[in-house]
């Protein structure tokens, strides 16, 4: 299956109605997501923190994969919208059963879900779910393999620009694996396209991609040169599996070349912004000193991510909803 | 052609009346609520002109619009604000424009999720006669009837000017 992007998040006039990846999508398009969670995260501030947007709708949370923190602050940004709210966890249900993820999904489609959140082990199976399983439903990629996580993105790109300012003028480097992260892809296409002109990829050989100067990235193998004088620091988290499969010593090891500690923080500006999409494995990829010091704006992150998710959300059900009656005038 | 009104003798005249309406009905302290973006201007010149001391809120309603089915979000969505407690406060409901009366529908629903004001009272430049919803402005400038195919628009902050466009 191809992963290359195509028009498939949009809707013929343009607007979000899946999405599933940042690849091919617009400055302007990014810029008005990240303008509407602006909006949406003063609704967080309320007494009543719910706007109708979404009453009637059900959004369904479909995790292949665990996840605590992806799947709550969907489910809390959905409720926040309104939203009827269900919950599935395959990995523990029908799949063990030996229903195929096909089948479920048009189970579910069949209950009149209208939205899918959608997490799984497998690059691309978003995309699938859209293109091939139920493209009446808006499908929202909460994380494909080491693919994508473009809501993760989104909320750090939120992150940068309320705490850092305009993305041209800002150097950010990202460091850890960046080879099985996500993340990392994500957020080097977000923020290339939101204009960053100087972005850094800090990583040892053995966990950077193949071509990854495809991204208009620099690539740094030692820690110290490539934080200096960053404004941004994004840590990834050090997925423990790795170190069975002889991609890396041992954590000690990876700690003293790629951690981030008080003192290889000092290399950046006195105000970077630490960042870290969580899990945080303390003592691994990140000292707790730094984790929880004046610097870090980790949890402002958890807080965004609510209300980035909300925004996706909206701006998709209103694309689906745009398309189904484009589709209806032209029968 | 519909002669539009000047609306610097609107305002002043408005001016008058809220401060003798508040009064009336013994309204102390009020707060005024723009609702983007020509709420906003006019609400700014009355509290100047009524009660200087007096916060001023702004309010997006575009999460509350009954249309989203329809119309989706617009494109730009600004943050609302209101820098005051809303429980037990005299507001001042403040737009351009009063039309079908949808979007106070929605800016009433949005209002009550800050909290339970003590009274709300509409404010409007222009009463367009289309109603919908039955909703009417304490205190009006002016009513319109507008040609058909016609939309009007409050242009400004400085000045403050209506217009006659072609509805889109």
């Amino acid at each position: 299956m191809s992963l290359t992007p195509s028009h498939l998040q949009l809707n013929h006039q343009g607007q979000l109605r899946h999405f599933l990846t940042i690849e091919g999508l617009s400055r302007e398009l990014l810029t008005e997501l990240l303008d509407t969670a602006d909006s949406f995260l003063e609704v967080g501030e309320r007494a009543v923190k719910k706007v109708p947007l979404l009453r009637g709708k059900t959004v369904c949370n479909v995790f292949f994969e665990n996840s605590t923190r992806t799947r709550t602050t969907f489910e809390l940004a959905a409720k926040r919208l309104s939203a009827d709210v269900l919950n599935l966890n395959i990995s523990t249900s029908s799949t063990s059963k030996g229903e195929t993820l096909f089948d479920t999904l048009q189970n579910l489609e069949a209950m009149a879900a209208d939205m899918f959140i959608v997490r799984h082990g497998d690059s691309g199976a978003a995309h699938f779910i859209a293109e091939k399983v139920c493209p009446q439903v808006a499908i929202v990629n909460a994380g494909d393999g080491n693919h994508a996580h473009p809501t993760q993105a989104m909320l750090d790109m939120l992150t940068i620009r309320r705490h850092a300012g305009d993305f041209k003028n800002l150097s950010v480097a990202i460091v850890g694996d960046i080879l099985h992260s996500r993340v990392a892809r994500s957020n080097m296409l977000a923020l290339k396209t939101l204009g960053c002109e100087d972005l850094r990829v800090i990583a040892p050989r053995t966990l950077l991609p193949a071509g990854i100067e495809q991204y208009g990235v620099r690539v740094f193998n030692d820690l110290r040169t490539g934080l200096r004088d960053v404004d941004v620091v994004i840590m990834l988290r050090l997925q423990k599996e790795r170190m069975q499969s002889g991609l890396l010593p041992s954590e000690g090891e990876f700690y003293r070349l790629y951690g981030l500690t008080r003192e290889t923080l000092a290399l950046a500006k006195p105000e970077a912004l630490v960042m870290h999409p969580g899990p945080i494995n303390r003592g691994v990829e990140i000292e707790s000193e730094v984790a929880d010091g004046p610097q870090s704006v980790i949890l402002n992150q958890v807080t965004y991510g609510i209300a980035v998710r909300m925004a996706v959300m909206s701006m998709a059900m209103a694309g689906q909803n745009a398309q189904r009656q484009l589709n209806q005038e032209a029968q | 052609m519909t002669a539009l009104p000047e609306v610097e003798p609107l305002l002043a005249r408005m001016a008058t009346e809220l401060t003798a309406h508040l009064k009336r009905l013994q309204r102390s302290d009020p707060a005024f609520v723009g609702i983007h973006t020509g709420g906003v201007w006019i609400a700014e010149n009355l509290r100047q002109r009524c009660a200087p001391e007096a916060p001023l809120g702004t309010l997006d309603i575009a999460f509350y619009r009954d249309d989203f089915e329809q119309v989706g979000l617009p494109q730009r969505v600004r943050p609302s604000e209101l820098p005051f407690a809303v429980d037990d406060r005299h507001l001042i409901l403040v737009d351009d424009v009063l039309m079908t009366g949808r979007t106070i529908r929605a800016a009433l629903n949005e209002l009550f999720d800050y909290g339970r004001p003590a009274s709300v009272t509409l404010v409007t430049l222009l009463d367009i006669e289309a109603r919908q919803l039955p909703i009417r402005a304490d205190i009006l400038g002016a009513s319109l009837v507008l040609p058909p195919g016609q939309r009007i628009k409050l242009t400004g902050p400085e000045p403050l000017h209506l217009t006659l466009n072609p509805a889109d």
